[in-house]
């Protein structure tokens, strides 16, 4: 069975229909990459997997979203659990106003677990696994802010796992960084997807094609196509897609 | 032209800050020397003297013994030090009701003599009197006059402003009382504040929010006599009700008056801090599980620290130099407080209410602009406390 499962989902911003019909299944532990230009409902429909959009005043849902089997729209599932379940991580580094150690600490501790040296076998194998522990081990109690801008994103990749979801979104998460940053984000998410499904929101292609088992085109709501990622990239089905890839809009 | 314009602005600006800031340390210095002037004033009120028999050893007596002696507190001068002989008090007007005015002449030209025949004949006798009378007579001891220490100043007990022969300037009941009022204040408006703040950045929605907000930021309009007046015709009367008083204008009166007061600028100051806070912050928050209780107690309020505590301390400041509604409600008793629940008096109303009847340049006048200089630098130590604060929440950042 599929991971994550969307069935005709619509969404919309108050009069603004920003999605149209999108059904998509994502298999377990696989990198699915979602491309389009700005504006083409991608982000949007990332943040549907954590009701992230639940947030925004006047937006509306029709559809199934399913993950592991579950409608997560439906009335009786726990947001703050499935939050816990389905990590993200943003565009921008958001470090919390905390020190290093504590940011890691937080998803952990807001789930209401206190056992002290639980939490620091967690934080540790979080740094551990987001390849930020050996520049950061001797400085956990020092302000996150202190970290470089990639680092700062590591972190949040770290906080993100440190609570063991199962599902990771990941809307755009080097676009802010430095190629050499990017690198070794994009190294991480190969990692992670041993056990982790993870969804990358992403505008640049390239990585698209180097991270992602399978990729999503959406443009104007619509998702335009959906495959492996060898055969978007080298033999798209659909005259849109082949535009968009090849740079002739976007 | 262009260019022409751009320096006459840089000139116009270089000068009206210049001025402003010289202007403004004029005002500091100005109030410095009234204040100071305070500690070169004479105990005893300036143009008498405190004339004694040439028996009493008595040769100096501080403000506070003055006042007791004439007060008839001290009855016996084995209390300030002197011999064993009970204290007989004598003022000027005493003369007219030992003499006939013939005795003492048209002009009054025989005063003098007589009042050394009388200090001459009560070896216990304590003469307050015009220095001019009794000038040049070695037959009676004067007590040497000292100038105002500044000891019984700042940690005197007593604020005697008119007492004769001599007044007595201890700012404590006024310090106490204005810390106290201030503390009670902050103390109520802080949770109310708080609470407020997060329910309009957080939890409530724009319709409400809009509406909500214009009418907070009208109370900080509302001209403080009106909260005096609201504080004397309602809380008074409440407090003296509730307490079972005996007057109802007490500290609590006024700590309730200045918290309604403060709350305006906290809720505001806080309630902007806390929607700088980013919103990715909080959806990180939120994307781990967390609740939006947890999120706003552990991310957005340790986020927008520095901002909530200059709201706060905003607040204080409001409270600590607020005048008028205290003077109004507080009951203006010049001891120190020993409950909430009794009348006390701070340091600005103080000055509002006794600089009228103060003779310009007097100990009294100079006492009141010493009152402000410490109020001064109350509100110094605060401000400078809050900028140490968020510098050190910005270093954590």
């Amino acid at each position: 069975m599929d991971k994550i499962e969307a069935k005709n989902v619509n969404f919309y911003y108050g009069d603004f229909h920003a999605l149209k019909g999108i059904s998509i299944n994502i298999p377990n532990n696989q990198v699915v990459a979602f491309i389009g230009p700005s504006g083409c409902g991608k982000s949007t429909f990332l943040r549907l997997f954590n009701r992230m959009n639940d947030l925004i005043p006047g937006s509306r849902l029709t559809g199934e979203i399913l993950i592991d089997g579950q409608n997560i729209y439906d009335k009786s599932v726990d947001v703050d659990k499935l939050r816990k379940n389905v990590g993200m991580v943003f565009q921008r580094p958001n470090p919390f106003p905390k020190s290093i150690f504590e940011n890691v600490a937080y998803g952990l501790r807001v789930n209401g677990i206190k056992d002290k040296a639980f939490i620091e076998e967690r934080v540790e194998t979080a740094l551990k696994g987001a390849a930020l522990w050996v520049e950061v081990k001797d400085k956990l109690k020092e302000s996150a802010y202190a970290l470089s801008g990639g680092q700062q994103q590591r972190l949040c990749i770290a906080r993100a796992m440190a609570v063991e979801p199962s599902v990771l979104l990941m809307d755009e998460p080097a676009s802010a960084l430095d190629p050499i940053s990017t690198a070794k984000i994009e190294e991480l998410i190969c990692e992670l997807s041993s056990q982790t499904t993870i969804i990358i929101v992403t505008h640049s292609m390239q990585q698209a094609a180097r991270v992602s088992n399978k990729t999503a085109f959406f443009y104007l709501g619509e998702m335009v196509e959906y495959d492996d990622t060898k055969k978007i990239f080298t033999n798209p089905s659909k005259e849109t897609t082949q535009n968009y890839i090849t740079g002739r809009f976007g | 032209m262009k260019k022409l314009i751009d320096i006459a602005a840089k000139r116009i600006f270089t000068v009206s800050g210049f001025t402003t800031s010289v202007v403004i340390l004029l005002i500091i210095a100005f109030l410095f020397t009234e204040a100071v002037g305070l500690f070169n004033q004479p105990v005893v009120e300036d143009g008498y003297v405190l004339a004694l028999n040439k028996q009493n050893d008595v040769k100096t007596l501080s403000a506070l013994q003055i006042k007791d002696l004439f007060d008839e507190e001290i009855t016996n001068w084995e209390e300030v030090g002197g011999k064993d002989m009970p204290v007989k008090v004598f003022r000027l007007e005493d003369l007219d009701k030992i003499y006939t005015e013939e005795q003492l002449g048209d002009e009054y030209q025989y005063a003098g003599d007589k009042i050394v025949e009388q200090i001459q004949d009560n070896p216990g006798m304590i003469a307050f009197v015009p220095t001019t009378l009794v000038e040049g007579r070695t037959e009676i001891n004067m007590i040497k006059d000292n100038t105002i220490p500044v000891k019984d100043v700042l940690f005197g007990t007593e604020w005697f402003p008119t007492a004769t022969p001599s007044p007595i300037f201890g700012i404590l009941p006024l310090l106490s009382g204005t810390i106290w009022v201030s503390f009670f204040a902050i103390l109520i408006a802080l949770p109310f504040g708080l609470a407020v703040s997060i329910y309009l950045a957080e939890v409530a929605n724009s319709k409400v929010r809009k509406a909500l907000k214009p009418i907070i930021e009208l109370l900080n309009g509302i001209p403080s006599v009106v909260y005096g007046f609201f504080g004397l015709a309602v809380i008074v009367p409440l407090l003296q009700r509730t307490f079972n008083l005996p007057v109802g204008e007490s500290g609590l009166a006024g700590s309730i008056v200045l918290a309604i007061m403060a709350l305006p600028t906290i809720i505001t100051v806080a309630e902007d801090a806390m929607r700088s806070c980013p919103r990715t912050m909080r959806e990180a928050s939120l994307a781990l599980g967390a609740t939006q209780w947890q999120t706003i107690y552990k991310v957005v309020i340790p986020f927008s620290i520095s901002g909530i505590t200059s709201g706060v301390v905003l607040g204080i400041g409001r409270a600590i130099g607020e005048t008028m509604a205290v003077l109004m409600v507080t009951g203006n008793a010049a001891v120190i407080p020993t409950s909430i629940l009794e009348p006390l008096r701070t340091i600005p109303a103080t000055i509002a209410a006794e600089l009228g009847e103060a003779p310009a340049g007097g100990a009294h006048y100079q006492s009141l602009f010493l009152l402000g200089v410490i109020l001064f630098f109350i509100t110094l130590i605060i401000n400078s406390c809050v900028e140490i604060v968020s510098a050190r929440n910005k270093l954590k950042r």
